[in-house]
């Protein structure tokens, strides 16, 4: 058994050296070629959303230049829209790698919304049902509850997944129905606060349990918890032996089986800690901005994690700035709607846009590479 | 004995109310899993041909006109699923999502002039027209898309069985190796696949936006493209099953607005998850980890 996890060890240290083995076997120059492909791909893909967004404006009859310079004056043109596009993005990290982490172990998972709603919901629900202290350590246990409720929500999917052999894409959708509904159900019936009259609420947290802004700045400490989960993520992946056995699972299920692997615990683990970076997004969002469980916890912030995920590759560490990204496209959809009239939806139509172009642009992967070496044996004949 | 006649016949004209969109959906996926291929976008063909349906009725004023631009609409979105789906390496339960989330985007993007205006409905079969009773004649104005779905069942089973081009379908959606052996198109025969599935799934979205509910919200769709998915492992890849299983869906779908028609509005929220919660359990007892459920065809990714 030691032998074995040094040899895991090993095996794990040399991979996570970014891939300097490879860098002998390849050569200096494929490595940077991999390298950058890796980075342009995304970056190439999100352009051509946003370029194609604008083209699906002009036929609309708005002119695409003033829809690219509102993009990009909403999301980043002064500080006030940077602190929007940071607050925005702080539950987007957390969602996403709801969908980062399983994707790790080979699952697509997409019901981070749920995971999200659950979450919140336990965070509003323990200070009614326990005595939670006031202050950060009051804070600390209603946080808590809502990561252990997403995690224990989304591990159900890994468990389905792994004893009953139900597609993880499908039953987490499905849980996310049935979790909004589950929500809906005790905010409006169970628990519904009676001072809450056109708004079916919960009880609101006490002042001293809220979660306030950065430095007096808009930007809750939401985001601080997003960035620290991600760089802990990317530790967990690529240093501990665990991860390294999360990962081997999701490259070779039946390698990783056959190497004696616990498939089945570290699939759900792997769940278990997305579904639960997903619950904390509720359970933030509920702390810093609502207030209290209501239905405007159902805005979507789930799926767009499955979209932050799937462009930032699933890399814990990509998730931030692909965060800050669509975030800030996000803070722009507003600003198109007051200054346009561009309809509400135009941020899922970008948003859609740059998730399509991404999963197309997989079938690119690798003709960077290939058409630089070409030249290169061409001019050496 | 009137007061159970009323109620039986009120769940089966619920079922067939509620059903007639998971029959569609269920059916453009069965076709499309037939050829090895999934569409987890059917979602977003739903909606957006529910749009492009209410469109073409509020436009033309014939609501049949509107059935064929929901037709259209799906088999648009169908194609470019097939299409992007064509390319190499690229993922078709991703892509399904992604063209979910776009095709949810553009339809409220280009439904937001739609939410007021009235158009055209279908007109409803009145096969309740011998009774007195008030009840079951409402009950039994029968959809006229569902004999429709009916026969499209019936002769989707037969066309899969019985002719040269259901069995090269067929074969590419369990041998793509074989397939291309014999000299069929593997790509090809997918795209027209998911082309047809989105088609039929389009005249389940004109169903939604032009006779039950009857109108063009963003609430229109909530996830029924997505049980029709998990309808079709239920129906272990026939179309004939998808018609059984989307009327038992049906009814436990019209449980939850029927409660509030009545009167009961605590706790219906309950009431409308159990198609989900349900969808769910028959997964569970239907899926088993290594191996793979009979009928499925064996290029499928998501059976495994």
């Amino acid at each position: 058994m030691v032998s074995f996890s040094l040899f895991l060890v090993s095996l794990d240290a040399s991979l996570c050296m970014t891939r300097w083995p490879a860098l002998k076997r390849i050569g200096v120059k494929e490595f940077w070629i991999s390298w950058l492909e890796g980075l342009m791909l995304p970056i190439l893909s999100v352009a051509l959303g946003v370029l194609a967004f604008g083209l699906f404006a002009w036929f609309g009859g708005y002119s695409p230049v003033q829809v690219w310079a509102l993009l990009f004056k909403g999301a980043f043109g002064d500080a006030f829209s940077w602190q929007n596009s940071l607050q925005r993005a702080a539950p987007l990290i957390l969602t996403g790698l709801c969908v980062a982490i399983p994707a790790q172990a080979g699952l697509i998972v997409i019901g981070g919304e749920g995971a999200l709603v659950v979450g919140g919901l336990a965070c509003a629900a323990l200070p009614v049902f326990v005595n939670v202290p006031g202050g950060l350590l009051g804070t600390a246990e209603i946080l808590l509850a809502s990561f252990l409720a997403g995690g224990a929500w989304i591990s159900l999917v890994g468990l389905m997944r792994q004893f009953k052999g139900v597609n993880e894409t499908i039953s987490s959708l499905l849980m996310s129905y049935i979790a909004i509904n589950l929500f809906k159900f005790v905010v409006e019936d169970l628990m519904r606060d009676p001072a809450s009259l056109n708004k079916p609420s919960t009880k609101p947290l006490a002042d001293s349990l809220l979660i306030g802004g950065m430095w007096g700045y808009d930007v809750h400490w939401g985001l601080l918890w997003g960035l620290v989960l991600c760089v802990l993520a990317y530790l967990w992946l690529s240093l501990s032996t665990h991860g390294f056995a999360t990962r081997v699972v999701g490259g070779n299920p039946k390698a990783a089986q056959l190497v004696g692997l616990p498939v089945n615990t570290l699939v759900v683990v792997a769940c278990a800690l997305g579904g639960g970076c997903a619950g904390l997004a509720g359970g933030i969002q509920v702390a810093a901005v609502h207030t209290a469980a209501n239905a405007s916890l159902i805005e979507g912030l789930g799926y767009t994690g499955i979209l932050v995920s799937f462009v930032a590759r699933h890399q814990p560490l990509a998730l931030i700035p692909v965060a800050i990204l669509l975030g800030g496209f996000g803070a722009a959809g507003s600003m198109l709607q007051r200054h346009l009239g561009l309809p509400d939806a135009s941020v899922h139509v970008l948003l859609g846009l740059v998730l399509v172009i991404t999963l197309a642009s997989e079938a690119f992967r690798g003709r960077l590479g290939v058409a630089i070496l070409k030249r290169e044996a061409v001019s050496v004949v | 004995m009137d007061f159970v006649l009323n109620i039986g016949v009120a769940m089966i004209g619920g079922a067939i109310r509620v059903g007639t969109p998971f029959l569609f959906v269920s059916l453009g996926e069965c076709l499309t899993e037939k050829s090895g291929r999934i569409n987890l976008g059917l979602e977003g063909v739903l909606v957006f041909s529910a749009m492009a349906g209410f469109a073409g009725s509020h436009w033309s004023g014939e609501a049949w006109a509107g059935v064929v631009a929901a037709c259209l609409a799906g088999g648009l979105w169908g194609l470019l699923h097939g299409l992007l789906c064509a390319m190499p390496r690229v993922n078709d339960i991703a892509m399904g999502i992604g063209l979910m989330l776009l095709g949810v985007g553009v339809a409220f993007y280009l439904g937001k002039p739609l939410i007021q205006p009235q158009a055209a409905l279908l007109q409803g079969i009145p096969l309740g027209a011998w009774s007195e009773s008030v009840q079951i004649q409402s009950a039994l104005n029968i959809n006229p898309l569902f004999p429709l779905g009916a026969l499209l069942a019936v002769g989707l089973s037969w066309a899969l069985g019985h002719t040269r081009l259901g069995l090269e379908l067929r074969m590419v959606g369990d041998s793509a190796e074989a397939a291309r052996t014999l000299g069929a198109s593997v790509q090809g025969l997918r795209i027209l696949a998911t082309t047809l599935g989105g088609m039929i799934a389009g005249m389940g979205g004109a169903s939604l936006s032009l006779y039950y509910p009857g109108s063009w919200n963003e609430g229109l769709s909530s996830g029924q493209g997505l049980i029709a998915v998990a309808l079709v492992i239920f129906a272990r890849w026939s179309p004939i099953n998808c018609l059984y299983a989307a009327l038992i869906f049906g009814g436990a779908g019209a449980i939850g607005p029927a409660l509030q028609s009545v009167g009961i509005s605590k706790g219906y929220n309950l009431f409308n998850a159990i198609p989900y919660a349900l969808t769910l359990l028959i997964l569970i007892f239907t899926c088993a980890p290594n191996r793979t459920i009979k009928g499925s065809p064996c290029e499928l990714s998501v059976s495994r």
